[in-house]
């Protein structure tokens, strides 16, 4: 039974239907970051799968520019409950990237620049679902957001859209990367709010 | 993927209900509130909570605020500063009374906080309301008895924008506290009003040699300042803890 807020009325106005329970609408595109931003030059930028200890596909910034370039139109949803609707972003599809790599693994760790982790599935990463993002808005990525590149992933909490990524670890078993150690969820689907352990 | 946010987020637990206690003006657009929940349980300093306003007709809004208070019992206390914008704080500030009912989840987050066990030196830099997750651990630093030296440095726009002022101008044996006023300083006061710099950071942190854990709270703008000077002072990066507050 809810507790009703004396004197509380919100925003009101229509409950809108792209907007997961629990979240607000921004406007702003806020930066939460759990350490310095990092600043990468792109001369020594690279990207990397590895998925075994002597298999590793690697992409310098110039061999990932020459793969097919996407147009990402989507809605982002933070776990600190901001989301932003309709957002626009240039990237390369994990598609492209992984069709060059044979893996029996069903787990990913992302790991990027500065030392941050996060775990994904790798189901989530394929089928048009997730991208190396290199600009946002018509403009390069600022390392506050992640820039020179992030991963994105849009139908997952946006902690799973690593910042500053460096490359991809494929895994057996799916491991907590760094916020997942902190308290919040192994999966994190916005849709059915799982925010936290 | 079944079951629902509940079930998933079991340790954590379902909503509780707490009861306001006590309301204490800060600044001008600023209040801490000191709330009962039975079965909080306690935190660690730097913990946060959901809070969760219904209106009448149904409408929830959620949102996040980091804790002031730290250790056992089931009393905490939040300090909130009104976004103009904003859809909860506003609340929390002008409307909300002593007695009135918060639902609150928590408490959440294992990063950025600080306990009793650790040894290393601590450097605090806060901007604003920044000082929240700051505060508990002040007072967690004190409650224990700890040893551990700490500095605070907190930036705020005048005097008057200062929250928990009367508690940080008597500080405990171990902390040092350093005042930067961005707008305007009070008479007396050194250093010229203005934004923090690495020379402010310098003259008043601990030095990189020391190897101090460093956390860091404020506005984006503030963070990103401070977490770059730090980095180009010779602090180890997975030693700067950084939270920055956005939304309203």
């Amino acid at each position: 039974m809810a507790v009703i807020s004396r004197g509380f009325v919100g925003r009101g106005g229509e409950v809108d239907p792209d907007l997961p329970a629990g979240q607000y609408l921004t406007a702003d595109f806020p930066v939460l970051s759990a350490g310095p931003t990092p600043h990468i030059d792109t001369v020594d930028w690279q990207f990397s799968i590895r998925t075994d200890s002597d298999t590793l596909h690697t992409w310098s910034w110039d061999e990932l520019h020459a793969l097919p370039i996407e147009d990402i139109d989507t809605d982002i949803h933070c776990v600190t409950r901001w989301s932003k609707l309709g957002t626009s972003w240039r990237g390369v599809s994990l598609d492209t990237l992984f069709a060059t790599v044979k893996t029996t693994d069903k787990y990913v760790m992302a790991r990027s620049y500065g030392g941050y982790t996060t775990n994904v599935p790798l189901a989530d990463l394929l089928g048009g679902q997730a991208w190396i993002a290199l600009e946002f808005d018509g403009d390069k990525l600022d390392p506050e957001h992640g820039g020179p590149a992030r991963l994105l992933i849009p139908h997952l909490y946006f902690w799973k859209s690593a910042k500053w990524i460096h490359g991809l670890e494929m895994q057996s078993q799916d491991e907590p990367g760094f916020w997942e150690q902190n308290g919040y969820n192994m999966y994190g689907d916005p849709w059915l709010e799982q925010r936290y352990w | 993927m079944t079951g629902t946010s509940e079930a998933r987020d079991g340790r954590i637990g379902n909503w509780k209900v707490g009861v306001v206690t006590s309301i204490r003006r800060e600044s001008a657009s600023g209040r801490s509130i000191t709330i009962d929940v039975p079965g909080w349980g306690g935190n660690i300093a730097g913990q946060h909570t959901d809070v969760r306003l219904t209106a009448q007709n149904g409408y929830t809004a959620v949102r996040s605020y980091s804790v002031a208070s730290a250790g056992v019992g089931d009393r905490i206390e939040l300090a909130v500063d009104r976004l103009p914008t904003g859809e909860v704080s506003p609340y929390l500030v002008d409307t909300l009374r002593e007695g009135d009912e918060l639902e609150l989840r928590g408490p959440l987050g294992g990063w950025f906080v600080w306990t009793p066990q650790q040894a290393e030196s601590v450097q605090l830099i806060g901007g604003g309301s920044g000082i929240v997750p700051l505060m508990a651990m002040i007072r967690s630093h004190e409650a224990s008895g700890s040893a551990t030296p700490f500095r605070l440095l907190y930036s705020v726009r005048t005097p008057l924008d200062a929250f928990f002022r009367a508690e940080l101008e008597s500080p405990s044996a171990n902390l040092e506290v350093t005042w930067i006023f961005t707008r305007r300083a009070p008479s007396g006061c050194s250093r010229p009003a203005g934004r923090i710099t690495a020379a402010d950071l310098e003259a008043h942190g601990f030095p990189a040699a020391l190897s101090p854990t460093v956390f860091v709270c404020g506005p984006t703008g503030f963070v990103e300042t401070v977490a770059t000077a730090l980095v180009a002072l010779g602090h180890e990066p997975n030693r700067v803890k950084t939270e920055r507050f956005g939304g309203a």
